[in-house]
Parts: C-alpha cells; sequence; structure tokens
C-alpha cells in the first residue's frame, strides 16, 4: 500500500527548504523501493518546526520537523514511514499543544489538505456554504452574514453584512465583488496562507457574495511580492472553471459569477479600497474622496464589495454552520475568530486562530514562547505598520476591536510583531514616518508633505537637537497628520509614532535631557 | 531585425493581447515588464495610442508604482525586506551587509550588472525573518553568511 506524505507548498516552508526536502524524500523513495503518494501541502502554521514533514499513520498525522535534506535518508532508516522514532519527531500532528489549543474555522483545512485538489477540498466540508447559498434567497445570505457579527478582517473592522446589504440594494446592471488581498501589513500572512493553502475556500466565499448582492464579476487584488499565491490561485480558478464552480450556470443554477487575479505593482498604499479600486480600474493609486461609498458607487462607478481575503474566506464556513455557529466565538462586539499572526522576535512565529479574548501574553507567551533572542520582550507592534507599539504594561488586554481602541491601539489584520529589549524605539517612530514618506499616494498634503517632515524632526530628536521645541513639533505634526489625511495611511502614521513616544520617551531622550542638553 | 524592431513588435502583441480587458494598464504593464525585465521607453506612446490616454498618464502610472521599472534590471534582482518584523531580527545589520558586499545601494545595479538590489516592504514571510527574494524564490531567516552562500552560488550558476 502507498504511504502518504506531506511536505508543504506554502511559500515561508519553501524559503526554509520545503522543495528541496520534497525532492529528496521522492528521491531516496524511489533509490529504496518505496512506494509513496507525496501530497505538497499548505502550512500548519508553526513555523519553527518548518519544513514539517508528515506521515499519514493508521492512528493520524505523524509530524517530523524541521526537517532539512540531510535528515531525509536517516527518516527513512528510523522506518518515519510507519512513524518510527527519530529525534525529529513531535508526535501526531494535531495533538501538538500550539495546534491542539486552536480554534479553526477559517483554517480549518490549511495544513491538511492538498490544496490544488477540488476532491479533496469537497471531502473536506468544501463548497456545502455554496451549497446552501444557492437554496437561500440573496437576503437570507446576507442575514446570515449579518447574524455571524463577522468583521472586515482587513484591519477596518466593518461589519461585513451591512456592507453586503448596501450593495443588495444599491440597483445595478453591474456589480463587482473585490477581494482584497493587497497583504502589506509587516508581520501578517495569513491571507497569503489562505491563498496558497486553501485556495478554493476563497473562490467559495467570493462566489457565496456575488450570489447575495448579484455581482456577477470577481477580482482578486493581489499583491505582486506573492507569486506562489498568484499560481496557485490561478490554477484553483481554472479548475472550478472546469468543474462547474465558477462561469456561467453554477452547479447547475442558472448564476453566474467570473472571477480574475489582477496583480498589484508595490504599492502600499492600494491595500486601501478606493486606491484600489483605482489602481484595478488602470490608474495611479490615488485614494478617493468618501462619500461615495465602494458599496455605492465603487469600482468602474458600480456598487462593490471590497472585503478582505479573511472575511471572504470565512463566508463558508459561516453559510455551512449558521451565523449563530460563527458568533458564538470571541467576546464582546467581537465576534467569531481572528487568525493571528506571531511574528518577529519570537520563538515560535506562527499563524494562531482563536475566537477573539485571548490576551496578548498569553499569544507571546503561552504560544509564542517569548522572545526568539532569548531576551525580555519590550515592545509589540499590533496591526501592522500603522498599529500602536505597546509596552509590557499592556500585554494584559484582550483581542478585542473596542479593548484595543480603549488603549489608542488597533488589531488591525491581526500581525503581532514582537522587539526584544534591544530595539530602539526612537529608530522605530523614524522608520514609521519613512514608510509613509515612501508609501504616500501624494493625493492629501499632510500625509504627503508631512511624512517628510515627520522624518526631518526625528533625525532632529535622535541626534539630541533641540528637544524642547521638536517634541511638541512631533506631536503637533501628528496631530495634523491624524486629523487632516483622506487616509488611513496618513491618518494612522501617528499610531507609531506617538505610542513609541508615550510608551518608551527614554529612547526620545526625554528623560536624559539634561544630561544630553 | 533590429532590437528596437523586436521590443516594438513584443509590446504590440502585448497591448493587443490585453487592451480591452476592463482596466487594462497595469496587465498591460506587467506584460512588458515580465517579457523584457522593465518598460523601455519607446513603449509608452503605443500604450497610449491602444487604450487613448495621453504619454503622460501612462508614465505617470509606470512611475507611480515601486515594482515598474524604466531602466533594464540587473541579471537578478534582489527584493531585501526593510519592515519592522525583518528589523526585529537584525534586518537593518542585514541591510548593511548586503550593500556592502554588492557595493551598490537599494534602486542600483551592480558595475557587472549581475545584481539589481531593490527595497521591499514585507514578503509575507514574517514567521521567518529577515526575508528576501530573488526572481521567484523567497528565502527566510537569512543571514550575512547565507547570503553571501546564495549570491556566491548564484554567481557560480549565472
Amino acid at each position: 500500500m502507498s504511504i502518504t506524505i506531506y511536505v508543504p507548498c506554502d511559500s515561508s516552508a519553501v524559503s526554509l527548504g520545503a522543495d528541496r526536502v520534497a525532492t529528496a524524500i521522492a528521491q531516496e523513495a524511489a533509490k529504496r523501493g518505496l512506494d509513496i503518494n507525496l501530497i505538497r501541502n499548505g502550512s500548519r502554521g508553526m513555523y519553527w518546526l518548518e519544513p514539517l514533514v508528515e506521515v499519514a499513520t493508521a492512528k493520524g498525522r505523524i509530524a517530523y520537523g524541521p526537517v532539512q535534506t540531510g535528515d531525509v535518508s536517516g527518516l527513512f532508516d528510523a522506518g518515519f514511514t510507519e512513524g518510527g522514532a527519530h529525534t525529529l519527531g513531535l508526535g501526531l500532528t494535531e495533538e501538538l499543544d500550539y495546534f491542539k489549543k486552536q480554534q479553526r474555522l477559517t483554517f480549518a483545512r490549511i495544513g491538511k489538505t492538498d490544496p490544488s485538489s477540488l476532491t479533496d477540498y469537497i471531502d473536506n466540508d468544501g463548497y456545502r456554504g455554496l451549497k446552501n447559498a444557492l437554496a437561500m434567497t440573496q437576503e437570507q445570505i446576507v442575514q446570515a452574514v449579518t447574524d455571524s457579527g463577522l468583521r472586515g478582517r482587513g484591519g477596518a473592522a466593518f461589519p461585513t453584512g451591512i456592507k453586503w446589504k448596501t450593495v443588495l440594494n444599491t440597483a445595478s446592471l453591474q456589480k463587482y465583488i473585490i477581494c482584497n488581498a493587497d497583504e502589506g501589513d509587516s508581520g501578517t500572512f495569513s491571507d497569503r496562507m489562505v491563498m496558497e493553502g486553501d485556495p478554493f475556500v476563497l473562490i467559495e466565499g467570493m462566489t457565496i457574495a456575488g450570489l447575495a448582492v448579484d455581482a456577477t464579476q470577481g477580482y482578486i487584488y493581489l499583491r505582486i511580492e506573492y507569486p506562489h499565491a498568484f499560481e496557485v490561485l490561478n490554477a484553483a480558478i481554472a479548475t472550478a472553471y472546469q468543474e462547474g464552480y465558477l462561469g456561467e450556470n453554477i452547479q447547475g443554477s442558472g448564476k453566474t459569477f467570473n472571477l480574475e487575479v489582477r496583480l498589484g505593482a508595490g504599492a502600499y498604499v492600494c491595500g486601501e479600497e478606493t486606491s484600489l479600486m483605482e489602481s484595478l480600474e488602470g490608474k495611479r493609486g490615488l485614494v478617493r474622496f468618501k462619500p461615495p461609498l465602494p458599496a455605492i458607487s465603487g469600482l468602474f462607478g458600480q456598487p462593490t464589495v471590497v472585503n478582505n481575503v479573511i472575511s471572504l474566506a470565512s463566508i463558508p464556513v459561516i453559510l455551512n454552520k449558521g451565523g449563530d455557529y460563527y458568533r458564538d466565538f470571541g467576546m464582546g462586539r467581537s465576534r467569531g475568530t481572528l487568525p493571528v499572526q506571531l511574528a518577529g522576535n519570537i520563538k515560535r512565529p506562527g499563524l494562531v486562530e482563536l475566537g477573539f479574548g485571548l490576551t496578548l501574553r498569553e499569544l507571546l507567551y503561552d504560544f509564542g514562547g517569548g522572545a526568539a533572542s532569548g531576551r525580555p520582550i519590550r515592545a509589540v507592534q499590533v496591526g501592522g505598520p500603522l498599529g500602536a507599539y505597546l509596552p509590557e504594561s499592556q500585554f494584559d488586554t484582550p483581542l478585542d476591536y473596542e479593548a484595543f481602541a480603549a488603549i489608542w491601539a488597533v488589531v488591525g489584520h491581526g500581525g503581532i510583531v514582537v522587539f526584544d529589549d534591544t530595539v530602539n524605539m526612537a529608530e522605530m517612530a523614524r522608520y514609521s514616518m519613512e514608510f509613509c514618506k515612501i508609501e504616500s499616494c501624494g493625493k492629501c498634503t499632510p500625509c504627503r508633505i508631512g511624512s517628510t517632515r515627520g522624518v526631518e524632526v526625528m533625525d532632529d530628536i535622535i541626534n539630541g537637537r533641540n528637544l524642547d521645541k521638536n517634541i511638541p513639533l512631533l506631536r503637533d505634526l501628528c496631530d495634523t497628520l491624524l486629523n487632516g489625511s483622506l487616509c488611513a495611511l496618513g491618518g494612522m502614521t501617528p499610531y507609531p509614532v506617538l505610542s513609541a513616544l508615550n510608551h518608551f520617551p527614554e529612547d526620545f531622550g526625554i528623560n536624559a535631557k539634561a544630561t544630553a542638553a | 531585425m533590429t532590437e528596437s524592431g523586436s521590443t516594438q513588435s513584443t509590446v504590440q502583441e502585448i497591448i493587443a493581447a490585453l487592451k480591452d480587458k476592463p482596466g487594462a494598464l497595469l496587465p498591460i504593464l506587467h506584460g512588458i515588464q515580465d517579457a523584457m525585465g522593465y518598460i523601455p521607453a519607446e513603449s509608452v506612446p503605443y500604450i497610449a495610442t491602444a487604450l487613448s490616454l495621453s504619454r503622460a498618464e501612462v508614465h505617470g502610472v509606470i512611475s507611480f508604482y515601486h515594482y515598474f521599472r524604466d531602466t533594464p534590471p540587473g541579471v537578478q534582482t534582489i527584493h531585501l525586506c526593510r519592515a519592522e518584523s525583518c528589523q526585529s531580527m537584525g534586518g537593518r545589520k542585514l541591510e548593511e551587509h548586503v550593500k556592502s558586499k554588492l557595493g551598490i545601494d537599494f534602486h542600483e545595479t551592480t558595475a557587472d550588472g549581475k545584481f539589481s538590489l531593490e527595497p521591499v516592504y514585507c514578503l509575507g514571510n514574517c514567521a521567518c525573518s529577515p526575508a528576501m527574494q530573488i526572481g521567484k524564490e523567497i528565502y527566510g531567516r537569512v543571514s550575512a553568511d547565507s547570503f553571501d552562500a546564495v549570491i556566491n552560488n548564484t554567481e557560480a550558476s549565472a
């Protein structure tokens, strides 16, 4: 009987040598005359163990990792194809603490299934949501999404159901569904994992969105930095067309939904929905004034749903198991689960999907195991480059949109970047201004000019020049950016800058002022 | 055929294949850059005519996006991540090392034409920082030593 071995095709696993390991396993098996079925799965999201090789056994899937090519013949010697003992052996994958403690709804299949296989997708609860949706009215689909309490996972946390309802109720001959896959926040990779590890769930989510609001055309706006995701998505879309899950008359329903992937070109601001639509229309990614809302006048002036990858990938489970099922996870007004991404200087980086409500401390230490360097964690940035830096004293904050807002921070797209005590927070504040300067679309003055002035003021502060004048100047500048910018890029750059200043004033020379002067 | 003649026919073919898509400009620019490595200035008038845009509008789009370039790149383009997660794992030091090893700054190409160096703001490989990309290949947990090894390998196989 053939032995099934899994080696992830996820690009982070590949960046650590997974392709070479897969080749070595195939060669070694051939050499030993063993019949193996090598599957390239998505990543389980335990990146310190990648490349994580799994073997299917009667007891379940057994994990070995991190495996390098040099380990392969030894693994065969140890009989790993039957789950034999080896120093890299980790036991049953799904019994690993990090994995077992999670509540995987959106990520239910990722790491388990073969992302290129539609059969595997369907055998593992895939397309059940669409099947239900096809038997429902548009109002019922939108109601299920509203009932689930799902809020936009891209960062803005706007209720998805309300957005869909607006598009449903706006009459037009052509409407669009856009998937915002311009995941540009440092410390985030959950969208990438979905697209590489379970592309059909995104296609299904977008198809349901199309049915719900009467949109027949969808676009996935994917960042150019994700070449692997581009290939996986295109292959999955081609399969879905072939099997009648996309195109005209979806599964004999008479409904139409077409889908195309479009590539961005390295502009962070195109993750802002109006800039993204300008880019899709073939223009410079300049941010638009709102109103009109995209739901009323979006792509090519038509009613458009713009949702993040994770939001859309959460739709199938909601339609399969019901809005109530999803809503029962989470806390307060943050319903459902959030795929948290632990990144940067952390011992056990990876993907942790759980209902809202876990504290940062639990994530950083229970899951993450502290800093990778072994030094104390000094600061974490939550929510990408526009998210606040939090000091240790705020680590007991639960992951919840409102709890974060209350401490002038954001959950954003759920990325957490960890820094140890060697970080200089004034340098990080300068970087935030520099990033805003590089990525500003240039349409509004506070962001375009303010970011350049911000870098200059930070240079003065870092060099200890005239702090009495420059610290208030920095605050004043941040106030202008915060209140005068057209979109979140300029409007939220003050979050990392001011949080760094407020929580780590010593790095800005404020306590040391007397001696510096 | 002359070099500019072949450029022209490549560009014309790409434009003809894509110009009827809604919002065709970015797909066309990607097509040209995929084929030629950059977007030659002489292709701008053809694109403009095909899409009924001004040359200034086309140029404006090319210059807006960091990824599009109007000069030929080196044989290999190294995209080195500068974002926060990579910084938390020594990205700034790595950046210095890369620049001094190659003898160039960001947006430059080595004198022998082998390598171009571009900054990138996140490759989504933040669980394995610091990260870089060469061609379509992504590298994780890059150190000064592993960078040198990759570069020496690439040079040897080039």
